[in-house]
Formats: structure tokens, sequence, C-alpha cells
């Protein structure tokens, strides 16, 4: 196994938010700015792979029918797991982020590499698609969270470019996130139809 | 089957509990410094003693007297239902009922719009005394500027602060709440 194709992989060819459009939630609602976008795939990406370890280790223990449950008291604890050290360690990012935190759980991103990827892998290849997903989900994040900061309030990572009242408020609401999205797939596809 | 299951659910919640241990004092002393840190900018004072808190009426009170422990004033936690979720404000008021400063606890509102009321009223209701001007937004008759294009906010967080003060800060015949401690606490001095 080519474990840079698998990496590639996650960013690229299954691009989870630009490709196969999975994990919609956490997407539209948590990137009303860069660093939140980013804060937020980071934290799924550290869940990602964890359980997409865990998940290829404990693959060939667990019986086909219990599989799903399986997974997801795994998934969940570790959600969790984030959610208190982040609470404890980093209560700048659980300021912004986390109402979201739980949600990570029903990520379909999770569930869906640990059913596709993980249960069918060995654990190093599952780890590095945890990492490509991860960063597919990261950084499709992180360019809607610069766009919809940018045109909303002017800035990018809270630097400002431009004065704020030019910024289209919009952007920072709920129906940008939709159009900032449409757009970015749009752009996505055009320029790696080919790859 | 039933086995795995059981197991693999043993050791999540294991690990939890485990988890949960080591994080818990952590994030109820975050919790205790972000209160300490916010009583002292909504009093404008570093050099304070803040006193053990007390649920009345459904408001967390703190009494605040100097370093030589002469009564300050009061840091009340007040709630109103805001535009997004609840709207919890921190605020501060001197023994005359003058607001000192204020700070959002907690919000949901709407970013860009209504979430500016962590500095919009800086400037609006500092220094005014909610029992001495009309304390509403200016489309309901008010003295106060309301955020532009957020008024629900602004109605919602108006009316925490002035509940707050006629709840507890407020002079009533009888000297209910706060202003029995304060008195109290005075006469000590």
């Amino acid at each position: 196994m080519n474990y840079m194709k698998v990496l590639l992989n996650g960013i690229i060819k299954e691009n989870p938010t630009f490709v196969l459009l999975l994990g919609m939630c956490p997407t539209l609602g948590t990137t009303s700015s860069a660093l939140n976008g980013m804060s937020m795939g980071l934290a799924t990406m550290a869940v990602l792979i964890v359980s997409n370890l865990i998940i290829s280790l404990i693959k060939n223990l667990v019986p086909d029918m219990v599989r799903i449950p399986s997974y997801i008291v795994v998934i969940a604890s570790l959600v969790t797991v984030l959610q208190m050290l982040i609470k404890a360690y980093a209560p700048d990012i659980d300021k912004s982020l986390g109402l979201f935190i739980p949600l990570i759980v029903v990520n379909c991103i999770i569930l869906g590499r640990a059913e596709s990827f993980a249960a069918k892998n060995n654990p190093v290849a599952s780890v590095f698609d945890g990492i490509g997903i991860g960063m597919g989900f990261t950084i499709a994040l992180t360019c809607l969270g610069a766009v919809r900061e940018l045109l909303g309030t002017g800035a990018i990572f809270g630097q400002t470019l431009w004065n704020e009242s030019y910024g289209m408020l919009m952007f920072v609401l709920a129906p940008g996130a939709f159009l900032v999205l449409g757009y970015l797939i749009v752009v996505f596809n055009k320029i790696f139809k080919n790859a | 089957m039933l086995a795995v299951l059981t197991v693999i659910a043993l050791v999540a919640g294991a690990v939890l509990a485990y988890v949960n241990s080591v994080t818990a004092p952590q994030i109820e002393k975050i919790k205790a410094e972000n209160l300490a840190a916010g009583i002292k900018a909504v009093m404008g004072a570093d050099d304070i003693q803040v006193a053990e808190k007390q649920e009345i009426n459904g408001f967390e009170y703190y009494a605040i007297s100097d370093a030589s422990s002469s009564p300050l004033g009061s840091a009340i936690v007040t709630e109103e239902n805001g535009f997004g979720g609840p709207l919890k404000v921190l605020v501060g008021f001197d023994r005359e009922g003058t607001i000192l400063g204020y700070t959002l606890l907690e919000h949901a509102e709407t970013p860009g719009l209504g979430a500016k009321a962590d500095v919009w009223f800086q400037d609006k209701i500092i220094g005014k005394n909610p029992g001495q001007c009309n304390f509403t937004v200016s489309k309901d008759g008010g003295d106060i500027d309301a955020i532009t294009a957020s008024t629900i906010t602004s109605r919602a967080f108006l009316l925490a602060v002035k509940k707050a003060y006629d709840e507890l800060v407020a002079p009533k015949d009888g000297q209910t709440g706060a202003t029995t401690q304060e008195a109290a606490s005075a006469k000590n001095d």
C-alpha cells in the first residue's frame, strides 16, 4: 500500500467536504471565521486518526453484527475525551467551538472512514487515511472560514485587511455559508477534475 | 458478540472516568478564574475582596468590598433570553446602583450583530444608574441606544441588567436582599 497515495486521496480525490459532501453540519456551522474552521478541522482530524487506529486494531475482534454499535462507542468516547481535554486545557477554543465539539460524534466522515477504510485495512494505513481525510477536512473548513471572514468582516485570522464596515455581514451568517460552500465546490472540482 | 460489546463499553467507560477525574478539577479552576477576572473587570478595580456567592431569587450575587473591607458594591450574574439563546451577563454596581461595568459570560447571539453587545454597551450604560434613567432602548422610549439591527438582543441585555438592579440593588422600603447586607456590613466598619 502506498501511504502517500492514501494521504493525497483524503485531501483531493475523496476530500470529505468538496467531493464526498460529508459532515456538512459542522462545516456550515463552525466556519464563521478562518480560525474557527481550522480548529474544528483539527479537532475532527484528531478524533479521526485515533478512531481509525483503534477500529483498525479491533476489527478482527468485533463480530459483524455489533460492528456499528462498537464503532459508535469508540468514537463517542474519543469525542468526549477530546471535549474534556479542550475544556480543561484550551478554554479559548472551548469558548468558540464548545457547542460543536459533541457534534463530531455524529459527523458521518468519522463513521464513514471507520466502515469503508479502517475496518478493511491495517492500522498504519488507517492512521494515514485519518491524517489525509482530516487534512482534507481541515483545509476545506479553513478555506471556507477564511473566505467568509474576509467577505463578512474584512479580516483573515483576525488580521484586518480592510475596515469592517465594508464587510457583507451576510457571509458570516448562515446564507453566506451555503453560498461560499457552493462556489468553493465549483472551484475545487474545476481545478482537480482530472487529478 | 454481547461479550465483545460489553468489554468495549467497559473499557470506554473506564477511560472516560479516568479522563474526567483528571480534567474536572482543572475545568473548575478555569471557571473560577474566569469569574474572578470578570468580577475584577466589571468592578473596575483590582484590589477587591469578593464575598461568598449567594443565590438570591435566581441571581448569583457577590458582595464586593475593597482591600480595607469597606463595601464597594456588588457583582451580579443575571440571565435573560436573547435572540439566539440565553444571554448571561455579569454586571457590577456600586453602592448607589450606578453601573461600574459588565461582561457577557455566555451568549449565542448573531456574530457581527447581537454579539457586539460585549463592547457596544460599554460606553452607553457604564456610569448610568438604572433607577435614575429610562433604562430601555430608545426605540421603546428609553435612554439607551440599541445595537444597530439587533433590537432584540439589546432589549434582552438591558432587561437582564435592569432585572438585577430592581431585584437586588434598588433601594426598597423594608430593605431586602443586597441592601440589607450592605447596610449590615457598613455598620460593621
